[in-house]
């Protein structure tokens, strides 16, 4: 029987519209299940595909079904695609005890573009995320996606890192036996190959 | 969705929840509209209607599904009506009728809320429309009651021949939970011939029956196993909570250590409002607590009840403080309305010392990279700024709405709901023959058109307004996920239906209609302006696929899109960042270290247009587009 060291255990997936969150949610939420835990997931919607800011919550529980949703400050991972999303959940949601697995790779919003905001200095940005947790992991997913063949899989790379960190609630294996299940084909070999050079990102001392 | 392994526990959304729910109740029909959060349902009934042996299918428009379903109850059919909150309103007319008529065969009606507007324009609480109907509601909490409650809600309708609403919101609708699946039945129950001297028809003396049917069902409530009380007996800290606070609630009285002394009431069933049952923890509480989602609902309701039973009670909730009076409920405010009934202090929750000063920026909406939306607004503005007065633009509903802000150069000055711009703009167009000296344009989406904007179009063309209307046609449904409409020519169960062809429809109406693709942006510019300069009522069809629609369908690699470094001038180019700033496709990004234009490679989907539009001719396309 799986241990939870946190009942419930909350993980916060964020990132961008399109960057594959709510997949990213959805195959860490059944591994749990796999492993006979009680889940329950939040998604953010609407901005999918459209640049703004997304976030689901994977809740673990052995006892009751939670709600939907983390109290602020009781996040104990955080799986960010992207640097400033990662921060802006962690500032709102890390607690005691939070690890943070991020792709450290700005992508900038429009009013940055624009001119009329401006974008956090990156090494100060990653200090901050550094501070509000106890570990936080740096991961260059979209990178990775693009060397095993499409960027799209970035986020499936990011969850092969998540599965690398140091108390972990789910093993490299559960997962991969999710990706099996969830896809076919080229789509399979794909996402396959970024989670394993994902996993192999996070043995390389990406820790800081 | 449809394995039959009664038992099985399964990681399920909400919406899933509800199609299987369907599938266990046995449908014969399922008809809606999309509307985000609910989008997805009937996307997935779709492709189980055929195993499952009923029909479903995506109506041109809400008011279409619902009295389709109400012919389908007619030859006693169990049948399925699936909204949003601003379809149900859609469906107001037909809806009240309706529950006056009765029905036969079963008829739900699934309606989604979007508490905080997360995919919306407005928050609405369906709920008023069940009281003003006169019609039974029943609102899930978790996945499982509202897989559960499906089969609940057609037997309730049975029962006493009435429309039932099962309202859900956006965390039920895009939450995932778990859920044990229950049976699937063998076949559907056979359909009834309709007989010469049945009826089902809307008159006056309908009403008192009406009535009577919603009473029956407030008998039902006060034994209904969706409500349920948790805590200590005589509690006089009470919660009462409808739908998703719930969850939170039964969370934060642990975190506060208050679960000793807060009852929790929970109401599933809960319009006609289950007044005995209520008063039960009604008259042993002194402060009661409200967990509702959008409106003061059950609020409101109960402190009438508890004034008519003499009973003196504190009330807290969206009316009385302790919780806003806009915006969804989360395990934050509701932990905050826990602590204010009972007195428990609140955790402390502080960031580390240096954390948090830094101001973060937002991440605007905008619309996708590629999307041809993005093109049309922008030669629009430019067109409309070299008229002498810079004209009055009316928006409408789709993904073309975020055309207000600055990802469609802030394009359109008013909007009311779907469907309303071509009126809005009808009207403004008659005050040209009244001296008003503006050019008058509105927009909308092909399915929009469809949906509701027909209409209007007859009415613009017979009342002779002088106005443009652009067609913002992709092909597709994007804003809700890319259901089909009758310009697709495909239909919700996977067959072929010969599409409508927008432009024939409008040229027998008899309006002015020219064609263009936005991506031809010289030639589009050209098109746009002739029609402004013409009277009438003319239409200008922009024709692009969605974007996403592409990238999805996509075959062979996209075309790859740089900046030459070489000719990029950069910051000191007189374009005032045109590709990064102004046409502000999330594709085009700044090196702010170089000081010049880039694409990036993740997020291009390698249209071209950037590269018409660079004064250095600095953007270059390798490979195919399509544009």
């Amino acid at each position: 029987m799986i241990q939870l060291k946190y009942d419930p255990l909350n993980i916060v997936v964020c990132g961008i519209g399109g960057q594959g969150n709510v997949l990213a949610a959805e195959v860490v939420g059944s591994a749990m299940i796999d492993r006979g835990c009680r889940v329950a997931v939040g998604e953010t919607y609407g901005a999918s595909q459209r640049g703004g800011s997304v976030m689901s919550h994977v809740r673990v529980s052995l006892q009751d079904d939670p709600s939907v949703l983390i109290p602020s400050g009781e996040a104990h991972i955080i799986i960010g695609f992207e640097p400033l999303e990662t921060l802006r959940i962690a500032r709102k949601y890390a607690g005691a005890d939070t690890v943070a697995v991020y792709d450290p790779r700005p992508v900038y919003p429009l009013g940055v573009l624009q001119g009329v905001q401006t974008y956090p200095d990156l090494d100060a940005l990653q200090e901050e995320i550094r501070s509000l947790t106890t570990l936080a992991l740096a991961v260059p997913a979209a990178d990775i996606a693009m060397e095993a063949g499409d960027s799209r899989a970035a986020n499936i790379a990011l969850l092969g890192a998540f599965s690398q960190v140091p108390g972990a609630p789910l093993s490299r294996e559960d997962l991969e036996k999710i990706l099996a299940r969830r896809f076919k084909g080229a789509v399979l070999e794909l996402n396959q190959k970024a989670f394993a050079m994902g996993c192999g990102a996070a043995g390389k001392g990406g820790a800081q | 969705m449809t394995a039959n392994a009664p038992g099985a526990v399964v990681l399920m959304q909400g919406n899933e929840a509800i199609v299987r729910g369907a599938a266990e109740a046995g449908i014969h029909f399922a008809a809606s509209y999309p509307g985000s959060p609910s989008s997805q349902i009937l996307g997935m009934l779709g492709k189980i209607a055929r195993e499952r042996n009923f029909y479903a299918e995506w109506s041109t428009n809400e008011v279409c599904a619902i009295q389709a379903c109400m012919g389908a109850s007619f030859a006693g059919a169990r049948a399925l009506c699936v909204v949003k909150q601003n379809g149900l309103l859609c469906t107001a007319d037909a809806l009240h009728c309706g529950a006056q008529q009765g029905v036969k065969g079963g008829l739900v009606v699934v309606t989604s809320d979007d508490p905080s507007a997360h995919s919306s324009t407005n928050e609405f609480d369906s709920r008023w429309q069940a009281q003003s109907a006169s019609v039974a509601l029943l609102e899930p909490t978790t996945m499982q009651e509202a897989k559960d409650m499906i089969p609940y809600a057609f037997e309730l309708s049975e029962r006493v021949g009435q429309i039932v609403i099962v309202r859900l919101t956006t965390r039920v609708c895009h939450g995932r939970g778990c859920v044990t699946l229950g049976e699937l039945p063998e076949e559907n129950r056979p359909l009834e011939r309709v007989r010469e001297w049945d009826r089902m028809v809307c008159v006056s003396y309908m009403h008192g029956p009406m009535l009577e049917k919603l009473e029956a069902l407030r008998g039902a409530f006060n034994e209904s196993p969706y409500n349920h009380y948790s805590g200590p007996e005589g509690a006089r800290d009470l919660i009462v909570a409808g739908g998703t606070g719930r969850l939170y609630a039964q969370e934060a009285v642990k975190r506060l250590g208050v679960q000793d002394r807060v009852g929790l009431l929970s109401l599933g069933a809960l319009w006609p409002l289950p007044e005995d049952y209520i008063l039960k923890y009604l008259r042993g509480a002194e402060r009661v607590l409200i967990l509702e989602e959008v409106d003061p609902f059950l609020e409101q309701g109960l402190e009438a009840l508890a004034g008519r039973e003499k009973l003196s009670l504190t009330f807290l909730g969206r009316d009385h403080g302790a919780l806003p009076k806009i915006g969804e409920l989360d395990p934050d405010n509701v932990e905050k309305a826990i602590s204010i009934l009972t007195g428990a202090p609140l955790p402390e929750k502080r960031l580390p010392d240096g954390a948090g000063k830094t101001p973060l920026p937002v991440r605007e909406l905008t619309f996708c990279a590629g999307c041809p939306h993005r093109a049309t607004f922008y030669l629009l503005k430019k067109a409309l700024r070299q008229e002498k007065n810079p004209g009055i633009v009316v928006g409408d509903i789709g993904c073309y709405f975020m055309a207000g802000q600055s990802a469609g150069q802030y394009g359109y000055q008013a909007c009311n709901c779907m469907g309303s711009g071509v009126s809005m703009a009808e009207g403004l167009g008659q005050l040209t023959h009244y001296g008003l000296d503006q050019k008058v344009v509105t927009i909308c989406g092909d399915s929009t058109f469809f949906h509701t904007i027909m209409p209007g179009i007859v009415n613009a063309v017979y009342q002779s307004a002088n106005m443009l209307l652009i067609v913002l046609d992709n092909s597709a449904t994007a804003m809700t996920g890319f259901q089909p409409h009758p310009g697709t020519g495909l239909t919700a169960m996977g067959d072929h239906a010969r599409p409508m062809d927008i432009q024939k429809i409008l040229e027998a109406i008899g309006c002015e209609v020219e064609v263009a693709d936005p991506f031809e942006t010289v030639q589009a510019e050209k098109t746009l302006r002739r029609m402004l300069a013409r009277p009438g009522m003319n239409v200008l069809i922009m024709r692009q696929p969605c974007a996403t629609l592409k990238t999805k369908e996509r075959k062979g690699k996209k075309p790859r899109v740089w900046v030459d470094q070489s000719r990029c001038i950069g910051e000191g180019c007189g374009c005032d960042k045109h590709c990064s700033r102004v046409w502000g496709c999330p594709g085009n990004t700044w090196d702010f270290s170089t000081g010049k234009a880039q694409i990036d490679p993740v997020t291009c989907v390698g249209c071209g247009v950037c590269a018409k539009l660079c004064p250095a001719g600095a953007i270059q396309v390798e490979g195919e587009t399509e544009a």
